[in-house]
C-alpha cells in the first residue's frame, strides 16, 4: 500500500500545482481530469465487472445535452443542470441496462454499441431539440455556482479535479468492497458466482447504472468547459477512445483510467498540432496497444515487481 | 399504395446491400468468433477502388472484381497477420479492429479527399420499369437481384456442398473439427477474405446510390452489426431476415419519422433482444 500513497500524494500535489500554470494548460488538464472520470466509470465495467461496453459515449453525451438543454431552453442554475444530466445518464443507464446486462462477453458489446449509435441518431437527427449536426454551441458558465467561481479556467478545474478525487475515492471503496470482490468475481466466473448463491444479475446491474451516473458526471462538466456538445461527443469513436483509454492505462487498476486518459489527451493535443494525420496516428496505437502493452502502462510498471500470489488478472486484451 | 410500395422496394433493395456485409461479418463470426469493426472498411475501401476502377477503365464489371479482389487480399493479410494472433479476447479483437478502422479511414481521407464521391451506374442499368404503378428502377432491380442471388448461392454452398459441411463443422465446434481433419485456420482464413470481398462488393454496388464519403465505413458498420445482432450471429438465414428487417425500417422510418429515424430502426431491435438476446435465429 506505501508506493500507491506515495503516488497518490505526488499526483494530488502535481495536480494542485496545475493551478499556477498558464491558462492553456489548465484547460488541457482539466480535459484530462474529465476524460479521467469518464475512463474511471468504463472501468467499473471492464475492468472489474467484465462487461466491455462499447456505448459508453451515450451516457457521457446524455448528461452533457441534457445539462445543455435545461441551461439554454429554461435558464437553469449549473448545480441543476449537472443534477439533470447526471439524472438524465443515470436513467438512460437504468433503462439501456435492463436490455444489456441480461448478455455478457460479445453480444453484451455488440448491444451497447448499437444502444449508443440509438443515442448517436438521436442527437444528430432530432433536430429541434438538439441542434442535429451543428450541435448546442453557447451554452453559458455562470460566474459563481455556490460561491464557487467557475468563470475562471482555473475555478472550474478545481471543481472538476474535486469531482474525480472524490469519484476515485468512491470507487477504491467500492472495488474492495465485499461488493467489489464480488464484481470481481463475476468477471472471473458468472455462473460460479451464481451457484454461489449471488444475484449476479443485479451486481451487474447495479454496477452498471453506478457507472452511466459517472460517464455522465464527466459529460455535464466537459460541456462546461467547452459551452458546446455536438453529436461527435456521443459517436462510437468517442466510445472507442473511452475503451482504449481504460486498457492503454492498466484496466482493473484504480490509477490506470486516469494515466490512460493523460496519456492520450495529451498525445492528441501535441499531435495535432504538428500533423494532420492524428487519426492515423491514433489508430496505429490502438493496434501496438493490443499487441504490445495488453496490461496498459500500469501493466508493464507492475511488471518489475513480482507478485508474491499469482493473481488472475482482470479482462485484458 | 404506391408510395409504400416504392418505399419497400427500396427498404428491400438497401436490405440485400446489407446482407452482403452481414453475411461476411455473420460467417467471420461464426467460424473464428471475432468482432470485426474493420468490416465498415471493407466497404469504404471498395467503394474507393470501384469509383477509381471506373473512372480509369470505365468498366463496371472490372470495378467490381478490382475491389472484390483487392479486399479478399486485405482481409486475408489482416487475419494472418494479426487476427489470429488475439485467439477469442473480444476486447483486444474490437480494439485492434478499431484500429484498422481509423488507419485505413485516415488513408481513404488522404487519398481521395473529403467530397463524396459517386459511382455512375453503368448504361445498361440505367432507367426504370413499371411493376403494375409501381416504377422500379433497373438498377435498385439489379442490386436486389445479386443480394438474392448470393444469398441463395451462399446457402447452397453451406448446406450442399463439401466445403459447405466443413464449414458448419467449423462452426458448431472448431476443436472436433480439426480433430476429424478439417483445415479450420485455412478454412478461417478464406471465409474471412470472402467476407471482405463481399463487403467489398457491397460498397461498390451501393456506392451509385448511397455515395461514399468519409464515416461512410462506421454509418454501414452499424446497420450490419444491427443486421447481425437481429438476425443472431453465424446464422445465413438469419442474417437474411435481419437485413431485410433493418432494409426495410430504415427506409421506412426516414419517411415516416424523419427526427427519430434510428429509433424506428434500433428500438424493435431491442425489443427483439429483450425476448431473444441472441437474435431471431441465433442458438441458445
Amino acid at each position: 500500500m506505501g508506493p500507491r500513497v506515495g503516488a497518490a500524494t505526488i499526483a494530488g500535489l502535481a495536480a494542485l500545482a496545475v493551478v499556477a500554470a498558464p491558462p492553456f494548460f489548465v484547460h488541457l488538464a482539466t480535459l484530462v481530469l474529465i476524460f479521467a472520470l469518464l475512463a474511471m466509470s468504463l472501468n467499473l465495467l471492464i475492468g472489474y465487472t467484465g462487461l466491455a461496453s462499447f456505448g459508453h459515449a451515450a451516457y457521457f453525451g446524455a448528461g452533457a445535452y441534457a445539462a445543455a438543454v435545461v441551461t439554454l431552453r429554461y435558464h437553469a442554475g449549473f448545480w441543476l443542470a449537472a443534477a439533470v444530466g447526471m439524472a438524465a445518464s443515470g436513467l438512460l443507464g437504468a433503462l439501456f441496462g435492463l436490455l444489456a446486462t441480461r448478455s455478457r462477453g460479445v453480444y453484451f458489446l455488440l448491444i451497447t454499441m448499437a444502444l449508443g449509435q440509438v443515442t448517436w441518431g438521436l442527437a444528430y437527427r432530432w433536430v429541434s431539440l438538439t441542434g442535429g449536426d451543428n450541435g448546442l454551441p453557447g451554452v453559458p458558465r455562470p460566474a459563481f455556482a455556490l460561491g464557487w467561481p467557475m468563470d475562471d479556467a482555473r475555478g472550474f478545474y478545481l471543481l472538476a479535479l474535486l469531482a474525480v478525487t472524490i469519484s476515485l475515492l468512491v470507487l477504491a471503496l467500492v472495488v474492495e468492497s465485499p461488493f467489489g470482490y464480488a464484481l470481481r468475481g463475476i468477471r472471473e466466473s458468472e455462473s460460479r458466482m451464481r451457484t454461489l448463491g449471488y444475484p449476479v444479475w443485479g451486481y451487474k446491474y447495479a454496477a452498471f447504472v453506478t457507472s452511466t451516473l459517472l460517464a455522465g458526471a464527466s459529460g455535464v462538466l466537459h460541456v462546461f468547459l467547452n459551452g458546446f456538445v455536438s453529436p461527435v461527443d456521443l459517436h462510437v469513436s468517442t466510445s472507442a477512445q473511452a475503451m482504449l483509454m481504460v486498457i492503454l492505462g492498466g484496466s482493473g487498476t484504480i490509477g490506470g483510467p486516469v494515466v490512460g486518459a493523460a496519456s492520450l489527451v495529451l498525445l492528441q493535443n501535441v499531435l495535432s498540432t504538428v500533423t494532420r494525420r492524428w487519426m492515423l496516428i491514433l489508430g496505429v496505437l490502438y493496434v501496438l496497444v493490443v499487441l504490445y502493452a495488453p496490461g496498459g502502462i500500469v501493466g508493464l510498471l507492475r511488471r518489475r515487481r513480482p507478485r508474491a500470489w499469482p493473481e488472475r488478472g482482470p479482462a485484458r486484451p | 399504395m404506391t408510395f409504400w410500395a416504392t418505399l419497400s422496394i427500396n427498404g428491400i433493395a438497401f436490405g440485400m446491400l446489407l446482407f452482403l456485409l452481414g453475411s461476411g461479418l455473420s460467417l467471420i463470426f461464426g467460424v473464428m468468433r471475432i468482432v470485426n469493426l474493420a468490416h465498415g472498411s471493407y466497404y469504404l475501401l471498395g467503394a474507393y477502388l470501384g469509383v477509381a476502377i471506373m473512372r480509369a477503365t470505365g468498366s463496371f464489371g472490372l470495378a467490381i472484381l478490382g475491389a472484390m479482389g483487392s479486399m479478399f487480399v486485405l482481409g486475408t493479410l489482416m487475419q494472418r497477420g494479426f487476427l489470429v494472433r488475439l485467439g477469442t479476447n473480444v476486447l483486444s479483437q474490437v480494439l485492434l479492429t478499431m484500429g484498422f478502422l481509423l488507419v485505413l479511414a485516415d488513408l481513404s481521407l488522404w487519398i481521395w479527399g473529403g467530397n463524396p464521391q459517386i459511382l455512375p451506374i453503368p448504361p445498361a442499368l440505367r432507367g426504370s420499369f413499371a411493376v403494375g404503378e409501381v416504377i422500379v428502377p433497373v438498377y435498385r432491380g439489379f442490386v436486389t437481384a445479386i443480394g438474392g442471388g448470393l444469398a441463395l448461392a451462399l446457402w447452397l454452398v453451406l448446406e450442399r456442398t463439401r466445403l459447405g459441411a466443413q464449414v458448419r463443422a467449423a462452426v458448431d465446434d472448431p476443436e472436433i473439427a480439426q480433430a476429424m481433419g478439417i483445415n479450420v485456420p485455412a478454412l478461417a482464413t478464406v471465409m474471412f477474405g470472402l467476407g471482405a470481398a463481399l463487403a467489398g462488393l457491397g460498397g461498390v454496388l451501393g456506392s451509385p446510390f448511397l455515395g461514399v464519403y468519409p464515416g461512410a465505413d462506421l454509418d454501414v458498420l452499424t446497420l450490419a452489426f444491427a443486421v447481425v445482432i437481429i438476425g443472431g450471429l453465424g446464422s445465413l438465414p438469419g442474417t437474411l431476415a435481419g437485413s431485410l428487417f433493418v432494409g426495410l425500417a430504415d427506409n421506412l422510418g426516414k419517411a415516416l419519422l424523419p427526427e427519430l429515424s434510428y429509433v424506428t430502426l434500433f428500438a424493435p431491435m431491442a425489443l427483439i433482444l429483450a425476448v431473444r438476446p441472441r437474435g431471431l435465429f441465433g442458438r441458445t
